[in-house]
């Protein structure tokens, strides 16, 4: 077995649960899933818990009435932005399949999500269903566009719109409001930059809108499990995720290996695999409330799943850490309401005692909590 | 009989001259701060407003073929901000301009059902349009609208919207463990638009919003942008604070509204409107004119006056009289990103000129005239009553007030003149519901009584 390393802990939010019938567990509270103060409480136990990235799914994948599923889901960006002043520690990363999407309004939304959270805002770019694959029509007509792109073409554009954004986030410098009450002037506007985008699908012109925001540029989240996201994360991706879809060790080390080839140093990119889990008090508790659950809902269990007590389900991230050599874990819980109470107020205080869980501090930006320099806009020159 | 009651709404000061930046009070992070809107909103939820409004920017300015720097500069994004609003506040509504030219349809009307799921039916939306390359250059849409299409793209994006806030019946959630319905079986409708502009087809993902539509606010004043207002609009922001042009636009547009089928309840006209405060009625005054310059700096004043004249004016001293050049009209307009309001430039050269004479001002005193105006200005006893009476006489059912300073600029009023308007039993003395429609005294929004040439279908 290998050695017990510190990790971080993420945690992914996704209606009641990654189980298919968790909403419809006791204390689920599903009938309020379109509510602040269910996401306000989830994103409070993993604070609790300690996690450094709380990720708000979402999909433009289309909504379709399916029996036993919870339907529907609110913009990711709009949760993200409500948990920025009522949070204190965690990044917050709100899933965005960009492709049709307004690349100016993205960045400057991403950046804002930064205010809000005095330094805690990130992104996870992905893509919208690609032509071929189930739903890409529907979701092609809901936009003005009537055509789905090809999954190439698909990642090619996101790896635009990365481009746009970080640009937008950089076209302030830190110091471009002045104030200057002598030269009458508000900025100095050779401080703020025209980003000149000009590419295969859009261009976009301008500066953002929006002055430079705590962290410099947002954190950037990506996945990192289909060759082609693995190709864009590795040149841009401060956090990739990965799912172990055969335990493994080989997905991360091919991550930072991409992440070397693109003339990145590994070091500076933080490697997160996720992990099903489910939690009891004990593992008798866990065991039946996941039994209750596949009654309901037959499903297909993930590959790398944690069902038990807290103890065991803590021995497990750590091992799953230690074996895959990854930076820490995604918390994918299949049912939250019971799920991340347990998480906080269990397995959470069993890793600080060990020492292993690596944990935000409350003011700090989430740069920061990953050792990640802040970065100096491109744009800015000598003077 | 009751007596009318006042809506007020706060305006987040906004990215031009209004906003004083050389208040000592102001830094660097301002105007993009959270802090900042947190506070502002606080405020208004302590005064008992309706509402907290956010504009939107698009482009920088550019004035001369380089970025204004006069002026306040940049602004967080308007729906992100308001969504962390809902977090911290409990009553106030949250209102913000968000384009519906170079936004999609389907992602507003899910921004907008978001932002009234997660404050819990107090969404509002300021729905505007442009068709101008100059800020088309920053989308994948670009410049495509054409400018005679803009009121037509507005009513088709909200009839759009408005049919994907309805898709889901209102009672569509039920989220019954026992049978396993999340939704009533059947309760999702598909929404088909296909209008010559927006011609769309989704199911959203989100239920009716606790509204059942967020409020629509529209800001046009143009014919066009009136019957727009009578047609599909629960508020209009509209730029007539003086007492015979608010009448006169107040008559218009509610006049207007029995042709949709609308009552002249169900549509408010809230003027946007600034003020300034003092002990008495003289210290008001030389507050006012110490606010109209610090508002109008050398430069403001020399921008404004190139405005008009299209072409650099550097040359010229600010306190001195203005060019003796007539403007430039066969070139492009030297100002770009702010809606421009000058028509015939040499009739307006030929007015200012004539102004300026015959009370001998110079360029900054002339534009302090043009643009220094403030609503209301006096003691708090005086602003109270005029605001009373503007709207008791039927020139507005309130107004969207604009602070000078960020982010306390709204601090007095609500501390001196809203005890003042409760006093005179025009104003709540505290909210009676949750919802901006219900603080807007609007009609609940009927999912089925959309009009019948509604362009949007569900089935």
């Amino acid at each position: 077995m290998s050695r017990a390393r510190p990790f971080r802990l993420a945690v992914e939010l996704s209606g009641a649960g990654v189980h298919p019938a968790a909403w419809r567990l006791p204390h689920a509270d599903a009938a309020q899933v379109f509510t602040a103060p269910y996401w306000v409480r989830l994103a409070q136990h993993a604070e609790r818990a300690g996690a450094t990235l709380v990720v708000l799914d979402d999909t433009s994948a289309p909504v379709r009435e399916q029996h036993g599923a919870l339907v529907g889901g609110l913009d990711a960006i709009g949760v993200a932005s409500l948990l920025g002043p009522v949070t204190s520690r965690a990044g917050l990363a709100p899933v965005v399949p960009v492709t049709y999407l307004e690349p100016f309004h993205v960045g400057k939304a991403v950046q804002t999500v930064d205010h809000v959270s005095l330094g805690r805002g990130a992104v996870q770019v992905g893509i919208a269903a690609a032509d071929g694959t189930p739903g890409a029509d529907d979701e092609a007509r809901r936009y003005d566009e009537r055509t789905p792109r090809d999954v190439d073409a698909a990642w090619r554009e996101a790896d635009d719109v990365i481009e746009v954004a970080t640009r937008l986030w950089d076209s302030w410098e830190d110091d471009a409001i002045v104030l200057d009450e002598v030269a009458d002037r508000y900025i100095d506007r050779d401080r703020v930059h025209a980003i000149e985008f000009s590419g295969e699908f859009f261009s976009v012109h301008g500066a953002s809108i929006t002055p430079r925001s705590p962290q410099g540029r947002p954190v950037l989240v990506l996945r990192g499990d289909d060759p082609r996201a693995l190709a864009v994360a590795a040149r841009r991706a401060d956090v990739v995720r990965v799912a172990l879809d055969d335990a493994t060790p080989a997905r991360v080390d091919a991550v930072r290996a991409a992440v070397a080839d693109a003339g990145r140093d590994p070091a500076t990119v933080t490697v997160l695999v996720d992990v099903e889990v489910l939690l009891g008090a004990v593992d008798s508790e866990a065991g039946a409330r996941l039994r209750t659950l596949d009654d309901l809902t037959r499903r297909r269990p993930a590959a790398n799943e944690l069902v038990g007590g807290v103890l065991g389900v803590a021995d497990g991230l750590v091992d799953l850490v230690a074996r895959t050599g990854a930076d820490g874990a995604t918390v994918r819980s299949l049912a939250h309401a019971t799920d991340l109470p347990l998480l906080a107020d269990g397995v959470a205080p069993l890793l600080r005692d060990r020492g292993l869980l690596v944990e935000p501090t409350p003011g700090g930006t989430l740069r920061d909590v990953l050792g990640l320099a802040r970065p100096a806009s491109r744009y800015a020159t000598a003077r | 009989m009751p007596k009318k009651q006042i809506h007020l709404a706060a305006h987040f000061p906004g990215v031009n001259h209004h906003t004083v930046w050389t208040d000592p009070s102001h830094r660097p992070e301002t105007q993009s701060s959270f802090a900042s809107f947190q506070h502002l909103a606080a405020t208004a939820e302590r005064g008992l407003f309706d509402f907290v409004f956010l504009a939107e920017g698009l482009r920088l300015r550019e004035h001369r073929g380089q970025l204004v720097d006069q002026d306040v500069v940049g602004r967080p994004d308007t729906y992100a901000v308001l969504a962390a609003l809902a977090g911290v506040t409990t009553h106030v509504g949250l209102a913000g301009t968000i384009n519906a030219t170079f936004n999609d349809p389907y992602e507003l009307a899910r921004q907008f059902a978001t932002l009234d799921h997660l404050s819990a039916g107090r969404a509002a939306w300021n729905v505007v349009t442009s068709s101008d390359a100059f800020h088309g250059a920053n989308f994948r849409r670009g410049g495509y609208l054409a400018y005679e299409d803009r009121y037509e793209r507005a009513r088709e994006v909200v009839e759009a919207a408005r049919a994907l806030w309805d898709a889901w019946a209102p009672d569509a959630v039920v989220a019954d463990a026992t049978t396993g319905d999340f939704v009533r079986p059947g309760a999702l409708g598909t929404v088909r638009t296909g209008g010559r502009l927006v011609d769309i087809e989704a199911v959203p993902s989100l239920p009716r919003p606790p509204q059942g539509h967020p409020v629509i606010i529209q800001a046009g004043d143009s014919d066009g942008g009136r019957e727009l207002a009578a047609q599909v609009a629960d508020a209009v922001f509209s730029r007539h604070s003086e007492l015979a042009d608010g009448q006169a636009f107040y008559a218009d547009v509610k006049g207007r509204l029995a042709r949709y089928g609308r009552r002249p309840d169900d549509l408010k006209i809230l003027p946007g409107a600034s003020f300034v405060l003092g002990d008495t009625a003289a210290e008001a005054e030389e507050r006012l004119r110490e606010i109209q310059h610090q508002q109008v700096r050398p430069s403001v004043a020399r921008a404004f006056v190139e405005q008009v004249w299209n072409q650099d004016l550097s040359a010229y001293d600010v306190d001195g009289p203005l060019p003796d050049v007539d403007p430039v009209t066969d070139a492009p307009s030297v100002t770009q990103g702010k809606a421009g309001f000058f028509r015939d430039p040499l009739v307006v050269a030929k007015q200012w000129r004539e102004l300026s004479e015959a009370k001998g001002l110079s360029i900054r005193e002339l534009v302090i005239q043009v643009i220094g105006r403030h609503s209301f200005v006096g003691t708090p006893a005086h602003v109270a009553a005029e605001i009373d009476r503007y709207v008791q006489e039927d020139a507005s059912d309130g107004f969207i007030l604009v602070p000078h300073l960020t982010p306390h600029g709204l601090d007095e009023f609500v501390d001196r003149v809203v005890p003042l308007l409760q006093e005179r039993g025009s104003f709540r003395t505290s909210y009676e519901g949750t919802t901006l429609r219900g603080h807007l005294g609007l009609p609940p929004a009927d999912a089925f009584g959309r009009t019948a040439d509604a362009l949007a279908t569900v089935s």
